[in-house]
């Protein structure tokens, strides 16, 4: 579990995130949601210490993350696995090197050890026969699913995703939603996903927190959001006119 | 006050960067794979350098020498002191800054713009010291080889541009390499490459890992990175002088 209380993230003189108090439960899919500019990847940058935060705490079960010097937040981080929006896979290394580098670096298990978690986690990820190509030989999805195979290797307790599915067609998005889903469940993980996907939003949202402005403006789960009457979320996520009918159809 | 906001950042970055690594063995990897990216790759361009400076040397020495009361010994001679003293350490040392820094400060630039740096954070390695210290280390050990074979290269341009021209004899010309041969100069001369390795590598790599923004910030930091590192090593290059020849 992930647990944020007023969080406040501002850059020089403007305040990106105001007072965010939320919980991301373990074994969710927690998502997100927000315009573009509304502050989600900073809170996901804040909630891993990529963003020192102004004021406020971010706990990770009982321990204040937000407080912790250097050394302790590289301990709790070879917990978290994060997917990055372009994937942030090392351009000089091969697909089967990228996923073992955490192994390489975190583990005394012996080099055959390193190769079967690796395949365990490429095989996972449904990635078969692509070991030994570099990411720039690989597709756009492929990549999400090295990303992903990598940030699991380590079996962590706590996911983060960046826009999992941008730049990725309807079909590939559905199946690296429904991994992600499947994994956060499997190994009950507290997974919080950035996203304005809005087919992730219906299809593995158990929890959501809507971002407007840098405020925390509305959360419930993806039941809730088609009976919501928030304004702005309703203008967000009903933006489209397909989901304009799906919310009709519902009421 | 911008210069001192640069050393602040430069020695914070330094901190990290020789801050004890993860895993000694991963980094051993790294280092055998950057000397080979950076080192080994550089012999060509080191090499058509020194011998074509060699040679220049030699032709410009045998014409502005030309006078009876001027041994031609002294060719030779002088194109050794030039190439140990000055031009294998410190001119090669600017090419090398040029084509090493500005690869490392776009290789790692745009690792900062892609998020791989964050990747790296996010794992718990400490990113500057997985990306940066392979990079020193692997310069610091490689770049005097190419000093030894660049003043190699470079005497035996000369030795082939006194046969092909025949501007003088070759063989006064070896005499003239042999003669009164300090091996302190040799000492001389890999202290300073040594030296400039390590401020190519870091300053480019301070550049890259600093760098924000988009592809065109990345060729911005590249450029200073090039620029810094030349400045720089043409700063050391003068106290490196007076505190080992002179002071």
């Amino acid at each position: 579990m992930i647990r944020t209380e007023n969080l406040v993230k501002s850059f020089n003189d403007r305040t990106v995130l105001n007072n965010i108090t939320t919980v991301f439960e373990q074994g969710k899919t927690n998502l997100i949601i927000g315009q573009s500019g509304s502050g989600k990847t900073v809170l996901l940058k804040s909630l891993v210490g990529l963003h020192p935060i102004d004021s406020g705490s971010i706990y990770y079960d009982d321990v204040c993350f937000s407080s912790l010097g250097f050394k302790e937040m590289k301990d709790i981080r070879q917990h978290i696995g994060m997917i990055f929006q372009g994937g942030a896979l090392l351009d000089s290394s091969t697909v089967e090197d990228n996923v073992k580098l955490p192994l390489d670096l975190f583990t005394n298990q012996s080099e055959e050890e390193k190769l079967e978690r690796v395949n365990f986690c490429l095989n996972r990820v449904e990635l078969l026969n692509s070991n030994k190509r570099y990411p720039a030989e690989i597709s756009g999805g492929m990549v999400k699913r090295v990303a992903i195979a990598r940030a699991i290797v380590l079996n962590p307790k706590y996911l983060f995703c960046d826009e999992p599915n941008s730049g990725l067609d309807p079909v590939t998005s559905c199946v690296i939603d429904n991994l992600i889903k499947e994994i956060t469940q499997e190994y009950q993980i507290t997974t919080i996903i950035n996203t304005h996907d809005m087919n992730s939003v219906m299809e593995i949202g158990d929890k959501i927190v809507y971002i407007h402005q840098g405020n925390k403006w509305w959360e419930g789960s993806n039941d809730d959001i088609l009976r919501s009457d928030n304004k702005e979320l309703n203008e967000f996520v009903f933006a489209s006119a397909m989901a304009k009918r799906a919310k009709l159809a519902t009421l | 006050m911008r210069f001192f906001e640069f050393l602040g950042k430069y020695y914070i970055l330094m901190t990290k960067v020789f801050s004890r690594p993860e895993k000694i063995k991963i980094y051993r990897k790294r280092i055998l794979f950057e000397m080979e990216a950076l080192g080994f790759n550089s012999i060509g361009i080191a090499a058509i350098i020194s011998v074509f400076m060699g040679a220049v040397v030699t032709l410009q020495m045998s014409i502005n020498l030309e006078s009876p009361f001027i041994p031609q010994v002294l060719i030779g001679y002088a194109t050794r002191e030039v190439m140990i003293m000055e031009f294998s350490s410190t001119v090669v040392a600017l090419i090398l800054a040029g084509k090493v820094g500005s690869n490392i400060a776009s290789e790692i630039g745009t690792m900062r713009i892609t998020e791989q740096i964050d990747a790296l954070e996010i794992m718990g390695v400490n990113s500057a010291g997985y990306l940066i210290l392979p990079k020193i280390i692997a310069t610091v050990l490689f770049f005097p080889f190419l000093t030894v074979l660049s003043i190699g290269i470079g005497c035996a341009g000369g030795y082939f541009v006194s046969i092909l021209t025949g501007i003088m004899n070759p063989d006064t010309y070896i005499d003239g390499l042999k003669m009164d041969f300090k091996p302190f100069s040799i000492t001389y001369s890999l202290i300073k490459t040594a030296v400039f390795a390590a401020i190519i590598t870091s300053i480019s790599g301070f550049y890259g890992y600093y760098a924000k923004g988009n592809s065109l910030e990345v060729g911005k930091a590249s450029t200073k990175a090039v620029v810094v590192s030349s400045i720089t090593i043409l700063i050391f290059n003068l106290i490196i002088t007076q505190l080992i020849l002179i002071g």
